[in-house]
């Protein structure tokens, strides 16, 4: 049973869309017949800090918080946050992160954060410009936690199916975004 | 029926319109805000009123008037709000209410979105005798709400839900009723009963008697059903655990994860407590460990009835659990191996020292120019801080906040720290927290001849909490037009003399403002008017669409 659940961590900046993300994976994981659970964070976390937000789903899931080193996937919407993350992973974790930095006085540089991420998790770094993608593509940043959805389903990083995913965007986006953000999902579709 | 994914306090306001409540009032708090907001979008619709009050006191107070005319009202706010309200809420669960009432209370153990302290309002069960529900996840957030109309409406009581952040905002697929459409309003009637109404000395007297009898009827009924329930072990277990609310769930999956079958008593309703439920648990037990957040509030009310029950049984929880910051499973997991000399692998990961990315006020944020300005003309004076995004000004690079308390707080203790120095004082405080309790602390400060430097930040909306409405925006929560309360206005009529209302992005007249109202001897005020960053550009998008 908790074996077999999947467990997703996505971490990024406030303001990100991270709880945009978790609502399109609640809702793929419950169409393909799963249970599911979530954890999400409001507030003053969301003001611009650090935001980490969990996801599993499986035959029977009872906390919606995934404990160190159960992870089988971390999303970092923002390298120096994904690195953060990187104490919660076990051998097995694998990282999508986006190439993309959002400096602050005091943070590391950008190669210094790139170098670690690497050092640190050599193989199961997914380190992807979804970011710069999704700006040169679609001249909207905003949507590249959507591409790396679209990534790491493609990519066979989570076992949803990309059309269950799919369904759930156009049931979680509203009207007016759900074209550009069904864009950037199937982006990397073609290997972009 | 329905099988839908919802948030835990989407769930509660589901659950509310299934009991078919009339009346919600509030104040926005994290992490409870979302019931608020979500009626304010539906209440019309649905044929309820709701309101954001200018605080939880007003708030419960506006339910306790609904109540007593005989509608079902539901009121939410975040754990301190259950402190601004407490003064009501004693004598609400003297008298009792006559339309049933459910408090949707919302802890934040962490503190993710909480300054002030890491409350466990649990303890006003004890304090106020009033019924508290404690849901595990989001199907219970609707089980439970419905449940406390249930209680409410049958032993004419307050019921408090009290939810905590990883519950509230929790998602799942939960089963919801198919709710019968109202789109009319129901209007109540009150009528007179003062013997009911009235908590009048030697009146009061009888009341307390009267509620300590129903807590014995509550207390009778919660033995019964599956408000509280055991789930048994497979095989005979010496040791067992009781637990409530979230840590139901760690407890659950730390068992799981190491192969330990035990039995669990999972408390509902945390106040009263099932003693005979309780009592019959632990009889057979060699060992128990009380799994619960925070205070082990549970776990001394279990220690007092194992002194006859079973005064031999070793009651682990505390020493095991720590009081400060949430539980998780791996907390859990570590405690139960303690308790059973298993093993429980920690995992632990590679440790990358990364820089704390602090909070940050949003580009183009009025607060930005008003933060540097007072740290650039007055840098040797006394900032006193308050409740909302400018608390910001705490972190670097601001650093302009030398004390930070409860909501309204500022400007009561920068009366003191003037009155008692001869230093420059200068106290910032929000629009919203201004209507909420600051008013108090200016006319004290006013009438007791003080000076500090009052600088209102008026973003045009209560912003920290997601953008709800105050008695400053000229709207209510279900958007009807409202008179639009200025807060300079209310500074005269409080014998405020130096007032400037002015827009901070006018650096110099900010500055000379400053300079100016620094060396009066009354109370200033400098009004910093402009609009929240982020509501500019909603607003704008809005227009556009």
């Amino acid at each position: 049973m908790l074996k077999n659940n999947f467990n997703i961590i996505i971490t990024g900046v406030g303001g990100q869309g991270v709880v945009t993300l978790l609502s399109i994976l609640d809702q793929a994981a419950l169409i393909e017949g799963n249970d599911v659970k979530s954890s999400e964070l409001h507030g003053l976390s969301q003001r611009g800090g650090s935001v980490e937000t969990h996801v599993k789903f499986g035959e029977k899931v009872y906390s919606p918080l995934v404990f160190n080193g159960q992870a089988d996937l971390i999303i970092g919407l923002e390298m120096l946050e994904g690195l953060r993350a990187v104490y919660r992973a076990s051998a097995k974790t694998k990282f999508l992160v986006n190439d993309h930095f959002m400096p602050f006085i005091g943070s590391l540089t950008k190669e210094d954060i790139s170098n670690k991420l690497k050092n640190n998790l050599k193989d199961k770094l997914f380190l992807v410009p979804a970011s710069e993608i999704c700006t040169k593509e679609l001249g909207n940043e905003v949507v590249s936690g959507i591409y790396l959805l679209g990534y790491a389903s493609f990519n066979n990083l989570i076992p949803l199916r990309p059309e269950s995913i799919e369904r759930a965007i156009e049931k979680i986006v509203p009207g007016k975004y759900l074209e550009l953000n069904k864009k950037a999902f199937l982006l990397s579709k073609n290997g972009k | 029926m329905k099988k839908e994914i919802l948030l835990g306090n989407e769930a509660i306001v589901k659950a509310a319109l299934a009991s078919g409540v009339d009346f919600v009032s509030g104040y926005p708090g994290c992490p409870a805000a979302e019931v608020g907001d979500i009626f304010g979008k539906i209440a019309k619709d649905n044929g309820v009123y709701s309101e954001w009050s200018n605080n939880e006191k007003t708030a419960l107070e506006a339910a306790i008037g609904a109540s007593f005319s005989g509608l079902k009202s539901m009121v939410n706010m975040k754990s301190f709000g259950i402190n601004v309200c407490s003064d009501s809420l004693l004598p609400l669960v003297y008298t009792g209410t006559k339309g049933p009432m459910v408090i949707v209370l919302g802890d934040d153990p962490s503190c993710w979105s909480s300054a002030q302290t890491e409350q466990n309002s649990r303890a006003y069960a004890y304090l106020a005798r009033i019924p508290m529900l404690e849901p595990s996840d989001p199907q219970e957030c609707y089980d439970f709400t419905k449940l406390g109309f249930e209680i409410s409406e049958k032993f004419n009581i307050p019921v408090i839900l009290r939810t905590t952040t990883r519950v509230a905002h929790q998602k799942m697929p939960v089963t919801t009723d198919d709710i019968p459409k109202r789109t009319e309003r129901r209007m109540g009637e009150f009528i007179k009963n003062p013997h009911q109404f009235c908590t009048m000395p030697p009146r009061v007297m009888e009341m307390k008697e009267e509620l300590i009898s129903k807590i014995l009827k509550i207390r009778k009924f919660a033995e019964t059903g599956d408000l509280n329930k055991v789930i048994k072990s497979k095989k005979p277990s010496k040791i067992g655990i009781i637990t409530s609310g979230i840590s139901y769930l760690y407890t659950k999956e730390a068992l799981e994860i190491m192969g330990l079958d035990m039995p669990i008593l999972k408390i509902g309703l945390f106040y009263p407590l099932a003693e005979n439920k309780v009592r019959t648990f632990i009889k057979g037990l060699k060992k128990v460990l009380v799994a619960e957040e925070l205070d082990g509030y549970l776990e001394k009310e279990i220690t007092a009835l194992a002194k006859d029950t079973n005064p031999k049984l070793e009651i682990h929880g505390k020493d095991l659990l720590p009081e400060v910051k949430e539980l998780n499973t791996e907390k859990m997991g570590i405690a139960l191996a303690k308790l059973t000399n298993k093993k429980f692998n920690v995992n632990k990961g590679k440790v990358v020292v990364v820089p704390t990315r602090y909070p940050m006020l949003c580009q183009g944020c009025p607060h930005l120019f008003v933060l540097s300005t007072i740290k650039r003309v007055a840098p040797d004076a006394i900032f006193g801080g308050d409740i909302g995004c400018y608390m910001i000004a705490g972190y670097p690079p601001h650093n302009v906040q030398d004390y930070l308390f409860s909501m309204g707080a500022g400007l009561g203790i920068s009366h003191g720290v003037k009155k008692s120095t001869n230093q420059k004082v200068i106290s910032l405080i929000g629009d919203g927290t201004f209507f909420h309790s600051g008013i108090a602390g200016m006319i004290n400060a006013v009438y007791n001849k003080s000076n500090p430097l009052i600088i209102l930040l008026d973003n045009r909306i209560t912003a920290m909490t997601g953008h709800q409405t105050n008695p400053g925006v000229g709207k209510t929560n279900m958007g009807e037009e409202t008179v639009m309360l200025l807060p300079e206005e209310i500074a005269k009529a409080c014998g405020v003399k130096n007032i400037k209302v002015l827009d901070p992005i006018n650096v110099k007249e900010l500055e000379n403002s400053i300079k100016e109202f620094l060396n009066k001897e009354e109370v200033s005020l400098i009004v910093c008017r402009r609009i929240c960053a982020l509501l500019e550009k909603r607003q704008q998008k809005n227009v556009e669409k």
